[in-house]
Parts: C-alpha cells; sequence; structure tokens
C-alpha cells in the first residue's frame, strides 16, 4: 500500500514487518527518528519486541550480538561518530558470523563535527566483514532492509543497509510498504543452528591461534564472495512477489550507446539520473548504480562497462593521502580488462555539500582535465583557504 | 601397570556393547535423593584447561558455575579466563558460553537477556569479567546494565591487575602494589592511586543484590551465587582471586593467601540489598596486613629499609582498620565456618 513517510518513519515501518526479536539503539542523527519511531510502534503494541535502550552504540551493537547469537532477529541503527564507536564489535559480529541487520543513516565524521551526508561513516568499516548495500531512494531503501534480513539470516552474515542521513532518512516519499502477510511469506521466521542453549552447550568467540585463524578468514571471506548470487535471489524473489527490484547487484541508466559512465552509490544516483534527463549533457552519459559495495560485484561491473571510453567514479568518501575508495577499488577491479575506459575519480557532496543537477556538467569538465589514476574533491573553494593549504 | 589407550577403549567398547540393566523405578523421596547422590557433581567449567597452577579464578568460575546449575548461559569478557579455558578448538564449558571483547561482557550478557525474553526462555544469564573488564573498560557497559534492570548476574573475578596481558595495574590494583605498569623506583613506591571502591559505585545503583565473596570461602560463594541467581533482576558479585603468577607467591598458597585478604580486612565480604548492608562476615581477629603483604612479591619494596616503605605500610594498614571500621566487621565468638550450604551442590546435568 502507498503512504507519504519520511524516510526513517518508513524504516521502522519496514524493520516492524520483520518481526525482530530485540531491537537495540542509540540516538545519533540523522539516525536518531528511526530508533524513535521504532519506540514509539513499541510503546502502542504494534510491535512486540524487546527494545534495549542502551547507554551507547557500542553498547547496541553488543546487545545486538548477544540477541542475535542467543536466536533472536536483532536489528540496531547507527551513523557517523556512532559507526566508529561500534567499530570493535562490527567486526566482531561478522567474525562470529552472526545474522543481522543495521541501517547506516550515512553522515560524515568529525573532526571537524559535521551532521551532515557523506559516506565516510560505512566506507571506515568496509574491512568489517558486513555485507554493505547502499540505497538510491526510500523505497530501495525499504526493499533493502527486508531483503537483508534473508540475505542475512541465509548466510549467517550481518547486512548493513546504507541510507543517506538527511537526504533519505529526513525526506517525505511516497514509499509501497509490503503487507505482513507478503514480508511473512518471503522471510521465515529466524533459526539460528549456532544458538546458546544449555541443551546443546557451545562455546562461542573463543581464541583461535595461528594455525586455524587464517582458515576462519578464509571462510569469512568465501562468505562474502559466495552471498553474491544469494543478493541476487533475493532481489529476484522480491520483484516475483512485489513488482518492485531494489537494484540487484548494480543497475545501470540512461542511453545505452553512451561511451562516458558515471559510477555512485546512494541519493546521489538519483540526483544525477535526474540531471542526466534534464540537462543532456553534450557528452552522452549513462549511469551505473552499484548498490552491493560488499560484496564487491567485479564481474557484474566488468561486464557494464565494456565498450565505455570513459567512467567516472563518484566517491563519497576518501582517503586522506590516497584518494577515493570506491575510485580505488574500481580501478583494481577493471584493471584485467582488455579495452577498460579511462577511470575518473571525485568526491563530492562531503559533509552535506549540497549536489545540485549542474554538477553532472562540472563532473563532465573536469574529467576532462584530470589525468588517469588521479583523485580529487570537486568544487574546492580554494579562497576559503589560507594559502599554505590550498 | 597402567593400561594402555587401547587397552582402556577396548574395555569401554565392552562395555558399552553388553545390555544394560534396566534403572530401577523411582518410588519415593529417598529413591530420588539416592539417585540424585549417585549422579556426578555438575561442572560448568572442567578440568584440563590452561590456568596456572593455584589460578585463583579458575577456581572462582568453577565455583559459580556449579553453583548456578546447568540452565545457564554465559558471558565472558577477554582475559584469562576466557584464554585459559577456550584455546580453539577445544573448550572447557560445559555451559553454552560466549565471548565477544574486552568491554562488553555486560552488553552481551544484556542481549542474551532480552532475546531470551522475547523467546519466552527462562534460562539465568552470568556475565564475567575481570577486574580490567569490570572497574576499568568495562564499566559503563556494566553500569547501563545494571541500569536498566537487566535480569543477569554479573560475576568480577578480582585478581587485581591485568594479569592476560602481563601484570599491568587496574582500577582494582590496591595501592602500592607492584605491577609491570606500576613498578617501584626512585620517584615511585609502585601503585599511587587507590583501590577504587566498587562495591560503593555498584551499591549506588539500588540492585535488588550486590556482595564480595572470595575463593577462600567456597560454600560462601555457593550460597551468594544461589542467592543472586534466585533473584529476578540485576545482581553483582565481585570475588577476590589470588593470581599466583602476578601477585608473586606460590601456587599452593591461594586459599591461604585469600584468607589473609579477608581476615586483615583489605578485602571486606558484604552482602547489599538495594544499596543497603544487609550482611557481612565477621573477622573476630583481625590479622595485620604485613602477614598478607609480605608473603607477595608484588608488595616486597615495602620490606625494605626505607622510610616510604613503612609509610606505605601504615598506610595500607589504616585502609584496612577503615573497612573493618566501615563495615563493622570486628565480630564476636567463633569464626564463621565456610559450612553451610556446602552439602547443596547440584548432581547431573539438565534434563529435557
Ligand atoms: C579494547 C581492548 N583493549 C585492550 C585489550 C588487551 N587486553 C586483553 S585482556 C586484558 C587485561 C585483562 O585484565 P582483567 O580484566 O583484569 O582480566 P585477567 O586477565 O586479569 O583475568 C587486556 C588489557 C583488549 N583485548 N581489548
Ligand atoms: S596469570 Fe593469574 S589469573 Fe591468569 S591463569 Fe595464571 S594464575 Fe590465573
Ligand atoms: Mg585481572
Amino acid at each position: 500500500m502507498l503512504h507519504a513517510l519520511e524516510g526513517s518513519q518508513a524504516i521502522a515501518q519496514a524493520v516492524a514487518l520483520c518481526r525482530p526479536g530485540v531491537v537495540a539503539a542509540y540516538p545519533i542523527t540523522p539516525q536518531t527518528h528511526i530508533v524513535e519511531n521504532i519506540s514509539k510502534l513499541v510503546a502502542d503494541g504494534k510491535l512486540k519486541c524487546e527494545f534495549v535502550s542502551v547507554e551507547s552504540e557500542f553498547s547496541a551493537a553488543s546487545v545486538a550480538l548477544g540477541a542475535a547469537a542467543t536466536g533472536s532477529r536483532a536489528y540496531t541503527a547507527s551513523s557517523s561518530q556512532g559507526i566508529l564507536l561500534m567499530a570493535e564489535v562490527l567486526f566482531n559480529i561478522a567474525g562470529l558470523r552472526l545474522p543481522m541487520v543495521l541501517t547506516c543513516a550515512n553522515r560524515a565524521i568529525g573532526a571537524p563535527i559535521n551532521i551532515w551526508n557523506d559516506h565516510q561513516d560505512s566506507m571506515t568499516v568496509r574491512d568489517s566483514g558486513w555485507i554493505q548495500l547502499f540505497c538510491a531512494d526510500n523505497q530501495e531503501a525499504v526493499d533493502t532492509t527486508i531483503q537483508a534480513f534473508r540475505i542475512a539470516e541465509r548466510l549467517e552474515l550481518p547486512v548493513m543497509v546504507c541510507m543517506d542521513g538527511f537526504v533519505l532518512t529526513h525526506t517525505l516519499e511516497v514509499v509501497d510498504l509490503p503487507s505482513a502477510e507478503q514480508v511473512d511469506s518471503y522471510l521465515p521466521p529466524f533459526t539460528f543452528a549456532n544458538k546458546l542453549d544449555p541443551r546443546r552447550p557451545l562455546s562461542l568467540g573463543t581464541l583461535v591461534g595461528p594455525e586455524y585463524y587464517s582458515e576462519s578468514r578464509h571462510s569469512l571471506h568465501r562468505a562474502l564472495q559466495k552471498s553474491i548470487p544469494e543478493i541476487v535471489a533475493a532481489d529476484k524473489d522480491w520483484k516475483k512477489l512485489t513488482g518492485r527490484s531494489a537494484g540487484g547487484l548494480l543497475t545501470v541508466e540512461g542511453p545505452k550507446d553512451a561511451k562516458t559512465a558515471i559510477l555512485a552509490m546512494g541519493s546521489v544516483v538519483s540526483t544525477l539520473c535526474e540531471a542526466n534527463e534534464v540537462l543532456a549533457p553534450k557528452r552522452k552519459t549513462k549511469l551505473i548504480k552499484l548498490r552491493a559495495f560488499r560484496p564487491f560485484p567485479v564481474e557484474a561491473l566488468v561486464q557494464v562497462c565494456e565498450g565505455l571510453t570513459e567512467l567516472i567514479v563518484v566517491d563519497r568518501a576518501f582517503s586522506p593521502g590516497q584518494g577515493g575508495i570506491l575510485g580505488t577499488e574500481v580501478r583494481s577491479a577493471l584493471a584485467g580488462m582488455k579495452k577498460k575506459p579511462t577511470i575518473k575519480n571525485f568526491a563530492i557532496g562531503l559533509g552535506g555539500r549540497d549536489i545540485p543537477l549542474e554538477t553532472i556538467t562540472h563532473l563532465l569538465d573536469a574529467a576532462k582535465e584530470q589525468e588517469e589514476g588521479d583523485f580529487a574533491i570537486l568544487d574546492v573553494e580554494l579562497n576559503k583557504l589560507p594559502p599554505e593549504d590550498r | 601397570m597402567a593400561k594402555s589407550s587401547s587397552q582402556l577403549k577396548d574395555e569401554i567398547l565392552k562395555r558399552r556393547s553388553q545390555p544394560k540393566e534396566p534403572a530401577a523405578p523411582v518410588t519415593d523421596e529417598s529413591d530420588l535423593a539416592r539417585l540424585r547422590k549417585s549422579q556426578p557433581r555438575f561442572r560448568g567449567l572442567e578440568a584440563g584447561h590452561r590456568a596456572c597452577q593455584g589460578c585463583g579464578e579458575a577456581l572462582a568460575a568453577r565455583l559459580v558455575t556449579e553453583a548456578a546449575g546447568p540452565d545457564v548461559i554465559l558471558t565472558n569478557a577477554t582475559g584469562c579466563l576466557e584464554v585459559f579455558t577456550t584455546p580453539w578448538p577445544q573448550s572447557a564449558w560445559r555451559l553454552p558460553w560466549i565471548h565477544s571483547l574486552f568491554e562488553n561482557s555486560a552488553a552481551i550478557a544484556s542481549g542474551v537477556e532480552a532475546a531470551l525474553k522475547a523467546q519466552g526462555r527462562a534460562t539465568k544469564v552470568i556475565a564475567m569479567g575481570g577486574d580490567g573488564g569490570t572497574f576499568d573498560i568495562g564499566f559503563q557497559a556494566l553500569s547501563g546494565m545494571l541500569e536498566r534492570q537487566h535480569n543477569v548476574l554479573y560475576v568480577c573475578y578480582d585478581n587485581e591487575a591485568y594479569m592476560n596481558t602481563g601484570i599491568q595495574r587496574s582500577g582494582s590494583t590496591p595501592h602500592a602494589a607492584m605491577t609491570t605498569t606500576s613498578p617501584p623506583g626512585k620517584e615511585r613506591m609502585g601503585k599511587r592511586h587507590l583501590k577504587k571502591d566498587l562495591l560503593s559505585i555498584i551499591a549506588a545503583h539500588h540492585i535488588p543484590y550486590a556482595a564480595s565473596a572470595s575463593v577462600a570461602y567456597p560454600a560462601d560463594i555457593r550460597r551468594k551465587v544461589r542467592r543472586a541467581v534466585s533473584i529476578t533482576g540485576p545482581t553483582f558479585l565481585l570475588i577476590h582471586s589470588p593470581c599466583p603468577l602476578g601477585w608473586g607467591f606460590d601456587s599452593e598458597r591461594t586459599i591461604e593467601l585469600a584468607r589473609l585478604a579477608v581476615q586483615t580486612g583489605l578485602f571486606p565480604l558484604v552482602e547489599l540489598e538495594r544499596g543497603e548492608i544487609t550482611g557481612v562476615m565477621p573477622i573476630r581477629k583481625p590479622r595485620p596486613v604485613a602477614d598478607y603483604l609480605k608473603i607477595q612479591n608484588r608488595f616486597r619494596h615495602l620490606f625494605v629499609e626505607d622510610p616510604r616503605a613503612l609509610k606505605e605500610r601504615e598506610h595500607l594498614q589504616a585502609l584496612a582498620d577503615h573497612n573493618i571500621d566501615q563495615y563493622g566487621l570486628a565480630g564476636e565468638g567463633a569464626d564463621p565456618l565456610d559450612a553451610d550450604g556446602a552439602d547443596t551442590v547440584r548432581r547431573g546435568g539438565l534434563v529435557d
């Protein structure tokens, strides 16, 4: 059914439809509305679950970890500093192969403190072993949240659903919420074979020495690689059920014969798509919307890059002293292509810097100037900086 | 001559293949009691783990899990206990057990308990941590767990330093004790600061039950554990657990040392309900702290010709006297016997 909902409200409803057993969270802008809405659903008796209002994000992730290990469907949400405070626990959850879902309302990292949107938070924990899916609009975020529980539980891997702070979390959009029957038919009740149970006492999180550690890491790596077909299947089955795809591993939009493409993740793709139609840049351009960042879908990416002469990778975060994180990964993924496009890399929209429609022209112009292998933050206003920092 | 392992194996297989006598039906109470007695004592922590000889923590953990019984889920902070009980692919635990990180045992336990509640299961949760994982890095998670009233017993095995990483000072290390990060020298006499009064901080959470205990008094530990697990709500137990390696004493003296800590007044055994003191283990004839200090290497520098050493010894004596005063430990009559409750060990495992 169609509802006009704020992104956070829609996510709260989607989570409730998944019938979690335990939700634990700590407020941080711009994630706050999600936990507030879930709290209200619990208070109104519309969601029957244990809601644990913890004293930190570190404990939020830890409570979810404990709950999942005990066989309950667990959920948490956070953002920015909260994700970094959770970092140690996030690695732990993945290492223990515990299924759960976390919504990351993407926000910049301080200092300088900044509450607005970019992707530095989830990018910083990209090596934690979580599946990371990026959403371009609120409908995708709703659909991805429900798919995420299925993916997590089938694979015994945690899934992070990334949605842009404010741009999505605080924006009213019309979303189609599935019915409880639809979700129940798609997502069976959670059963966890390795749960903590006195009738079958297992030791979880034991000390693993050099003779087994590599094997343990290998199996986590393989699990993430093998999650690719599961992510595809989850979206296919969802489409069968609701008629909607949430974007599989990646999708391509725009003129098929374009030799230039812009690759990006999250809501910026929606903006760039619109700009592409409205401004119709002279250089025919298509857009590659990457949804799965972890696992990184190399094969699918190589396929859609076939025939391109120029690929502009748009980052919403970067590694100081190195460059764009997505840009670096795309360069490495396409390194083996026989006729690979020249790859340009820019970071845009850092800390909530506005991304107007004209950005697409700026990107295309700046790409012409950039040397292969370089990286730059687009539209930096150097006059705001002291000369020695320019 | 000892039997070879293949002989033993043959014997076991032979015994297994013989038809079993059907068990006599249980007819009355006394039969049931007999049946119980004939079962092996329930052990949550098995022998064969890799703790040092005389490890107080290993003993305390065995006593706690034995008393709590088989319907329990354990969470464990990083530290000696976690390391010496679970070198993959082995584990010494007969209970469901989870270790996540150093500072989140209480938060993991909160999550386990929330899940059990959501599932309508009545299993008891026991969170465990060392003094580092409790007094210091895990304190925030513990305080949150107590404030939110989770139905969890938190047990701190207090060996008064970070032993797992090689004996560094913690908030629980006693004043003047030597550790690798509070070494004595020209400018220092060991740890400069006082042992954190954790029990008072716990008491300020006004939880239903909190107590201190010592491995020198096993029946007292059992009684306190049973008391704690019988309560619905957060409870806390601080168990003094001497560490031969970290304190520098011979491993056969663990119990003697633990008892001296109590008898000097340095480690008072008390019980608190909703923040009020409701019970103490009385000391009939307090022992001088020097008796306790001088048999441990960590206080060796307090027994040299140095006015500073004498001053620190006096300081520690004053702290012990203060404890005796504050908690009213000076008792009348015979020394308490550590016997009540000793006959109530649980036998057998969990039955469906
Ligand atoms: C975040 C973090 N910091 C530091 C460590 C290293 N570390 C592991 S165990 C430990 C000390 C444990 O001390 P305690 O809690 O007293 O337990 P014990 O080993 O003495 O039983 C330390 C410092 C860690 N594992 N994690
Ligand atoms: S170092 Fe101390 S606490 Fe650790 S195992 Fe040895 S005796 Fe026990
Ligand atoms: Mg310790």
